[in-house]
C-alpha cells in the first residue's frame, strides 16, 4: 500500500458540532490502514483535547477518551498552536494526551509538507 | 432488527450489532456467539473482556492492528498475533469479537 | 430579555454583539459556556460585562468540556430546568445563532 502524509486539521470546539468527532475518526480510519498520519489543533480545535471532559449532561460520548488511543495507532505527531492555547487560558498541562506545542509559523511550515490536508 | 434472549428484547443494527451497549450481559453475548456458530471458551471470554475494557477506557472498538498489539502488551506474545485471534474468531476478531462483545463495529472496519 | 447564545466567543461574534446591543440576562449554552472559563481572552469581557447583565451558563455544558474548575466568579450556573426557568420568567428571548 502506498503511504502518504495526512494532515488531519482541527479547528472546531467538541460537541457543538459533530466535526471533531469525524476529524478523529477520519484518523483511526487512515491510521488502520497504515498511512502516516499527523493532527493539528489550532483555534477552537485546542478545547477537543482539552482534559477533564463529563459529558454524561449532554448525553454525548466523551471521545476526549479516545485520543489516548491515538499511540496504539501509531498516530504521535500531534501539533497544538501556542497562539490558540494562550488566547483561552491553557497549556500543554490542560491537554489530555502529549502535544508538541508550536508557533501558527511553524504548524503552517508542517501543514507545507503533507500530501494530504483535511480540514475540520 | 432485534434479538430475543430470555424473553428480552434488544435492538441490533442491519448487521447484528447492539445497538445500546449497555444491554449486553454475558446471556447476551452467548447468543450472538451461537449465531456466530463460535462455542466460546475461556480464551474467547479473555478477547470479549478485553475488547469491553478497552471500549470503556477508550470509547472505540479497536481496529485489527491495534487490537493485535494491545492484546500482544496485555495477554502476551502468543495472544497478540493475527494467527491465534483468527482461529478464536475466523470472520475475523475485531469484527466478530465486536459483535460478540456488543460493541459497535470498528471504526475502519469494512 | 433573556439573551441565548451558542457560539464560542472564539469563534464567532455573538456575545460581542449581544454586549454592544442587549441588556438583561445573558445564558450560554452549547459552545458559548467557553465564555465563563477564566483564563481566557473572553474572561475581562465577561467581568466587565457582570455589572450591566445577569450572566448565566449551562452546567452539563460546562462539564462535558472540561472546564467546571475554571467557572468566573459572579456567573450562574443553571441546569436544564433552570434553563426552562429563564426562557418562562423572561418576557422575551432571543437566540443569537
Amino acid at each position: 500500500m502506498t503511504t502518504k502524509q495526512f494532515m488531519i486539521v482541527n479547528r472546531k470546539a467538541p460537541y457543538g458540532t459533530i466535526y471533531g468527532w469525524e476529524a478523529l475518526e477520519v484518523v483511526l480510519i487512515a491510521a488502520a490502514f497504515e498511512q502516516d498520519v499527523s493532527m493539528a489543533f489550532l483555534d477552537d480545535g485546542v478545547y477537543q483535547i482539552k482534559k477533564g471532559h463529563q459529558t454524561k449532561g449532554i448525553e454525548i460520548k466523551a471521545f476526549e477518551k479516545t485520543f489516548r488511543a491515538l499511540e496504539d495507532y501509531d498516530v504521535t505527531k500531534i501539533y497544538v498552536d501556542q497562539e490558540s492555547l494562550t488566547e483561552r487560558g491553557l497549556t500543554a498541562d490542560d491537554l489530555t494526551i502529549p502535544v508538541e506545542v508550536l508557533s501558527r509559523a511553524e504548524i503552517g511550515k508542517r501543514m507545507e509538507e503533507q500530501d494530504i490536508v483535511l480540514a475540520f | 432488527m432485534a434479538l430475543e434472549v430470555n424473553g428480552k428484547t434488544y435492538e441490533t443494527d442491519e448487521e447484528g450489532y447492539l445497538i445500546a451497549l449497555g444491554d449486553w450481559n454475558e446471556e447476551v453475548g452467548k447468543f450472538l456467539a451461537q449465531q456466530e456458530s463460535i462455542n466460546l471458551t475461556d480464551a474467547h471470554w479473555e478477547v470479549i473482556n478485553f475488547l469491553r475494557d478497552y471500549y470503556t477506557e477508550f470509547q472505540i472498538a479497536p481496529a485489527v492492528r491495534v487490537l493485535t498489539k494491545a492484546i500482544g502488551k496485555k495477554l502476551g506474545a502468543d495472544k497478540g498475533n493475527s494467527q491465534y485471534l483468527y482461529e478464536l474468531f475466523p470472520y475475523g476478531p475485531a469484527k466478530q469479537a465486536c459483535k460478540i462483545a456488543g460493541l459497535p463495529k470498528p471504526t475502519g472496519c469494512v | 430579555m433573556l439573551h441565548i447564545i451558542n457560539k464560542s466567543p472564539y469563534d464567532r461574534p455573538a456575545l460581542d454583539s449581544v454586549l454592544k446591543t442587549g441588556t438583561g440576562a445573558i445564558l450560554l449554552i452549547e459552545d458559548g459556556v467557553y465564555a465563563v472559563a477564566k483564563g481566557g481572552a473572553a474572561e475581562p469581557k465577561v467581568k466587565a460585562a457582570l455589572g450591566k447583565f445577569k450572566i448565566y451558563a449551562l452546567t452539563p455544558d460546562i462539564e462535558a468540556r472540561g472546564i467546571a474548575d475554571r467557572v468566573t466568579d459572579g456567573v450562574i450556573q443553571v441546569d436544564y430546568a433552570g434553563f426552562v426557568d429563564l426562557v418562562a420568567e423572561n418576557k422575551t428571548n432571543q437566540s443569537w445563532l
